[in-house]
Parts: C-alpha cells; sequence; structure tokens
C-alpha cells in the first residue's frame, strides 16, 4: 500500500508524511574533547558549531577562514559525474520531476499564491505549513510552486521511513526530500541558507478523519521553533486549502498500520470512487496558498537549549496564525472544486 | 620523539612506521606485533608479542617512549571475527592503556585509529555526523560494539591521566592503491554489488590522508576526537560509474543472506556493517581536524578519482609492489650496522 501509494506521488513530485515533531536535540557530548583538557588553541570543543566568524553566542569560537563554496564546488565537479548534492538531491532528476508536475500543479489543482512576497529571495527560512490528505499533495505543490516562480531549490523535510523504501527513497530524495533530523535542519538553514519545507503536525496531519479537515493537529513539541532559533532564521507560516479535499479519509484502521508498521491505514473517498486507481488520482480540489508574513526571534543563535516554555509557546502562536489564516481562507470560499 | 606503535604488521602499522622513519624529530620507534612485518624499515625495532600486549609496560619502562600510536585496532570485521577481534581490540587496548598510563610512565601521548563505524548507518542518523553525536541505535555487531568499548576505555583513560594528550582520529571508509577493504574488494570486482533500489552517499578517505593525519597526530598536540574523511559524499551509483564498473543488484529484503552466496564462494565478503552502509550511508563532517591545522590531500571525489587511476594502471601492468620477505640479518644490518649512514646523526 504505502509503496504504490509513495509512488503516486513520484509520478507527481512527492509527497510527504512528515514529522518533524520528535526533533530531539543532540545528547551531551560522548567525546574526550569534554574535559578539555589543554586543548590548543587550534581546537575548542563547542566552536565546530559556528564555522564563520559572523555568529556570536556559541561559547568561544575560533575564526576559520571556509573556502567559498563556489572554489569547492568547482574543484569537486571536475570529477563529477552527476549533480547529486550533500543532501541527495538532484537538480536533473527535479527539473524532470518539475516538468511532469507542472500539468497537475496547473491544470488539475490550480494552484494560487497570495502573499509570495513574503517568501525571502535570499538567506535560509523554515517555511512551516498545515498538512493534508492521505497521501500529502500539499509539499509537492508547495515546493513546486516556489521552486517554479521562485527558483530557489526547496528542501521537504520528511519522515525517515522514507530513507528505509527501496527505489522510492532514492528518487525522493533526488527530487530534495531530506530525513527530518535536527542536525540535517540546522546544517540546510545555518550553514547553507536554503529553504526548508516542514509540516509540524507530521503524520497527525495527514492522518486526520474527513471530519476533522482543517483543524490543525499539535505542532509536535515545538522542535521546529527551535531548529529556527538556533539556526538564526525566521520561520515562514504557509496556510493551504484544497489539500484536505484532495484525497479525504473516511475511514482508517489503526490495526491494521500497526501490523504494516506504518503511520495509518486509511480508505479515502479516492479509493471509494475509482477503486485501486484512487490510490493514484487526486480529486481536482482547487489549492489556494497563503503565505503569511516572516516570524522573527529575537534570541541569539546556536544556543545548546532555548527556553522551553518560549519554544512552547511561539509554536503555539505560529499554530493559531496558520489556522486563523485558514478559517480566514475557508469563509472567502465558495467551492472546493472553484475556489 | 620516542614512539611505541602497536600493530607494526598491520599495513597501518608497516606504513606508519616506514612514515615516521623519514622524520627528523623522531628518535625511536619501537613497533610490536605478533607477525613478522610485511614492510622493509630501516630504524624500527620490532618486538614479537601476545595480541593482548602484555607484556606491553615493561617494553614502555624500558625504551621510555613518550608517544603510543595505536593503529593495531581491527575495524574491518573481515580480517578477524568474534573472540579475536575481542582479543586484539578490547583486551589488547587495555593492557596498552593499562601500560601508557602505569605509574611512572614517561608516555606524554596517545594516538588512537578507530572508525566511523563507531556511528553505525541507520535510517534514522543524520546525514552527517559531527564528533559528540552519538549513534542512533545500539550496535549490532562485535567490530563495532568493540570500538565502542575501546573508545570507552580512552575516554575514561583520559580522564584518569589529565597529563596525557590523547587523540582518538575516527577514519572513514579508505579507499587507496594498496589497501584492502570490502568496499575496495568490491569495487575491483569486475561487477560492483549494489543493494536493489538504494543509492547512499558515501565518504572516503585516502589511505595517504590516513598515514597523513595518524603523523599529524603524532607531531602535534591535538587531544580530542576527530573525523578523518575527505571532503564530499558521493552515491555509489557515481563511485562505480568512476571507477568504471557496471552494477549488479542485491535484494533489498534479506540481503545478508544473499551475500552469503558470495561470502561462501570467496568472492566477496561484505559484513553486516558494509551492508548497512550500502542501504543508508554515511558522512562525517570533518571541519574540526581541519580547524586543528591539518590539510588534506584528497577530497572524497578525489579518492575515488585517485582509487580508479591506480586501478587502470594495475590493469596494465599488474601488481606494482614485488612481496616482501622478512629477513633477519638485512633488516639487522640496516638497523644496527655503524656503516649505514642515518640522517639524524
Amino acid at each position: 500500500m504505502w509503496s504504490i501509494d509513495a509512488l503516486v506521488c513520484a509520478g507527481g513530485g512527492w509527497g510527504f508524511a512528515v514529522a518533524v515533531t520528535e526533533i530531539r536535540t543532540d545528547q551531551p557530548a560522548a567525546d574526550l574533547a569534554r574535559g578539555e583538557r589543554g586543548a590548543g588553541p587550534e581546537i575548542t570543543a563547542r566552536g565546530e558549531r559556528g564555522a564563520g566568524p559572523e555568529i556570536t553566542g556559541g561559547g568561544a569560537l575560533v575564526h576559520v577562514p571556509r573556502a567559498t563554496p563556489d572554489e569547492e564546488a568547482a574543484e569537486q565537479s571536475s570529477l563529477r559525474l552527476s549533480d547529486v548534492d550533500a543532501w541527495g538531491r538532484s537538480e536533473k532528476m527535479r527539473s524532470l520531476t518539475r516538468t511532469l508536475y507542472e500539468p497537475i500543479y496547473r491544470y488539475w489543482f490550480r494552484a494560487e499564491w497570495e502573499g509570495f512576497e513574503n517568501l525571502p529571495t535570499e538567506g535560509g527560512a523554515l517555511l512551516v505549513a498545515n498538512h493534508a490528505a492521505a497521501i500529502p499533495s500539499d509539499a509537492p505543490v508547495i515546493m513546486h510552486g516556489i521552486e517554479r516562480d521562485m527558483g530557489r531549490p526547496v528542501y521537504g523535510l520528511a519522515e525517515n521511513l522514507f530513507r528505509a523504501l527501496p527505489v522510492i527513497g532514492t528518487l525522493w530524495s533526488r527530487s530534495g526530500g531530506v530525513a527530518a533530523h535536527p542536525d540535517n535542519a540546522y546544517r540546510l538553514l545555518h550553514d547553507q541558507h536554503e529553504l526548508v519545507l516542514v509540516f509540524p503536525e507530521g503524520a497527525k496531519g495527514t492522518g486526520k478523519h474527513y471530519r476533522d479537515r482543517y483543524q490543525l493537529r499539535r505542532f509536535g513539541r515545538g522542535g521546529f521553533v527551535e531548529i529556527a532559533m538556533r539556526s538564526g532564521v525566521p520561520i515562514i507560516p504557509i496556510a493551504v486549502v484544497g489539500a484536505e479535499e484532495s484525497m479525504p479519509i473516511l475511514w482508517k484502521s489503526n490495526r491494521i498500520a500497526k501490523l504494516l508498521g506504518i503511520p495509518y491505514f486509511p480508505i479515502t473517498a479516492n479509493e471509494v470512487l475509482f477503486g485501486p486507481l484512487g490510490l493514484v488520482a487526486y480529486l481536482p480540489a482547487k489549492f489556494r496558498i497563503r503565505v503569511l508574513p516572516p516570524i522573527r526571534f529575537d534570541v541569539p543563535p546556536d544556543q545548546e537549549r532555548y527556553s522551553r516554555s518560549r519554544v512552547m509557546d511561539e509554536s503555539e502562536h505560529i499554530r493559531v496564525r496558520i489556522q486563523e489564516a485558514l478559517y480566514d481562507m475557508l469563509r472567502t470560499r465558495r467551492s472546493v472544486w472553484f475556489g | 620523539m620516542r614512539i611505541l606503535l602497536t600493530g607494526l604488521s598491520t599495513f597501518w602499522g608497516g606504513r606508519l612506521a616506514q612514515a615516521l622513519e623519514a622524520r627528523d624529530d623522531v628518535e625511536v620507534i619501537v613497533g610490536v606485533d605478533t607477525r613478522d612485518r610485511r614492510v622493509p624499515l630501516e630504524r624500527t625495532e620490532f618486538v614479537r608479542c601476545d595480541s593482548t600486549f602484555s607484556i606491553l609496560t615493561r617494553i614502555v619502562a624500558a625504551t621510555q617512549v613518550d608517544t603510543v600510536l595505536h593503529t593495531h585496532l581491527v575495524v574491518d570485521s573481515t580480517r578477524a571475527g568474534g573472540r579475536a577481534l575481542h582479543e586484539i581490540n578490547v583486551i589488547g587496548t587495555m593492557n596498552l592503556l593499562a601500560a601508557a598510563g602505569a605509574p611512572g610512565s614517561p608516555v606524554r601521548k596517545v594516538v588512537l585509529k578507530s572508525s566511523a563505524l563507531v556511528y553505525g548507518s541507520n535510517k534514522e542518523d543524520p546525514y552527517v555526523f559531527k564528533e559528540d553525536v552519538t549513534r542512533s541505535r545500539g550496535a549490532r555487531t562485535n567490530v563495532e560494539r568493540s570500538l565502542l568499548e575501546v573508545e570507552a576505555f580512552l575516554r575514561d583513560f583520559a580522564d584518569d591521566n589529565p597529563h596525557i594528550a590523547v587523540t582518538l582520529l575516527r577514519f572513514a571508509n579508505v579507499l587507496g592503491d594498496d589497501i584492502d577493504t570490502p568496499l575496495s574488494h568490491a569495487l575491483r570486482l569486475p561487477v560492483v554489488p549494489e543493494i536493489f533500489g538504494f543509492d547512499p552517499r558515501l565518504q572516503f578517505v585516502h589511505e595517504d590522508d590516513v598515514v597523513g593525519a595518524l603523523t599529524y597526530a603524532t607531531a602535534h598536540d591535538v587531544p580530542g576526537v576527530f573525523n578523518v574523511a575527505g571532503d564530499g559524499a558521493l552515491p555509489w551509483s557515481e563511485i562505480c560509474a568512476l571507477v568504471g564498473k557496471r552494477r549488479v543488484a542485491l535484494p533489498p529484503v534479506l540481503t545478508n543472506w544473499a551475500a552469503e552466496p558470495l561470502r561462501l564462494a570467496r568472492v566477496l565478503d561484505l559484513p553486516v556493517e558494509v551492508l548497512a552502509l550500502l542501504r543508508y550511508g554515511r558522512g562525517i563532517d570533518n571541519t574540526r581536524f581541519k580547524q586543528a591545522g591539518y590539510e588534506y590531500e584528497h577530497t572524497t571525489a578525489g579518492t575515488v578519482d585517485a582509487f580508479a587511476r591506480g586501478l587502470r594502471l594495475a590493469k596494465t601492468i599488474g601488481d606494482k609492489h614485488p612481496s616482501y620477505r622478512y629477513e633477519h640479518e638485512v633488516e639487522d644490518f640496516f638497523r644496527h650496522s655503524p656503516a649505514v649512514v642515518r640522517s639524524q646523526d
């Protein structure tokens, strides 16, 4: 079931059953440097977080002249045969999936954006959106729209379940999927200044019943806020209308899901209408996407920990803003299919 | 520097002894191992001992070495398994550290060659490991467990002996003209195995960088834990393409069983930890060792390229190294004869 599901997305540009909710902090340094015995001037145990001089507040930092990424890339690329980057993303592969997905984006979902100008043209940012549909249709739409109209790559954080799937996992990774691990997110946002898309509801969002549509689930434990704080990047909330109706869940079985080892086992309206084809076919719901103004945190980056209550407050604040935007958008929606 | 080198007869011990002999600031090199060495050496003294180094305290006291270089750890489980592995890695290191930390011991520096195997390879992993990140799942193989145990000994040793500079280097998978590992062996086959549907990114370090990094840690004071690997990571498919090999797929389920016939036929032994690597890959962050001042000769892509060049040369001329036969008289002549002009005199 899952493999077929994900293949479907493969045609379309990637569904992400995202759960960054389980973000945990790194276990304390289990290493010799902990003792900091006469660590020479060359080494600082905590220094490795911040490679550049522009960061403050991470303990003793060492100024390290960094080779410009361009130089390194040029040297490396002369030997390379593929364009797979450190995250497994291949621009060639991605542009192929974009070409295949374009008709679906334009003629099936007819996605329309509001507040597109809230997306930064440079610098890292964490995009946070609501998550819906049994096989999430929102991730590909958001990634496709931004990459097409802005020309910036978007890395989608998703459950590491994808990594364990043969073929699908590889295609997923080549198209910009990254396993949701705090270290990965930090590297993408802080070191490489990329756009990263995350769905803090995770499988709780995609696995919800149709009657609960547009009711946001818990935003995990707020790990995504902590990552944004640590990386020193803004969070950009995104509200998506349309995904819920593209593959609504009518019934689900926890028992079968447990047996198969997957987050949820749904019977969708699509399956009822089209039979097995329902695994492939989304309903043509009209997509409206609203990008809300960025939220910045006035906390120093690169801290080991951030105040738990502050993190939870911010997380809840973002959830409420997306929820209100959704209600606002639903108030003006006349038809599920025509917007 | 007066250096005690463990595992002189291993690949790395031999290489390192040769590199250290060339340095003027190295006064004495005492190599210990269980077997005869396999590389020609000029001034390294060789002491044969049992695999658990039980006589080491006496050697340390007698030679007054100030630096201990431990390269004897087995990180390739196809070389020693089960009991032997445990004896060499765990008991050997235990005795070595006991000797180095004995009261009145002249040792002021310990350098240990470990492996990125301690991080494992799981789907829960970050794409790049920093030195202070612990593995996401418990170790399943003997070699990983023994290395974790060894590192724990070393940690305690460093805590107990604050006057000794302890350096732990964790190396990525090594490629080079001479070294033989399961992965380099696989890449030398006419067709290279992969796991169907998986194309993990792997990171390599060149064998010269391994020797370079160990020499650097010996010559400089860089206490702490460091990852050592070339920059960048390449997908396995691309590595095979760079080497000019086609791939053959192992099934994604029951992979270990599928690899068994290859083992039995002595074609290729891919142990469990290497199969995990071919499934999920592994990246390690090498910036800390760069910050400590080491300059790498090769990136990962450069390492693979150098390996491919070596392979092409070997295809034409065969094995370029004549096998070395240990001869007492010749070795003794080089080490002790007054007729031999030594560079440091």
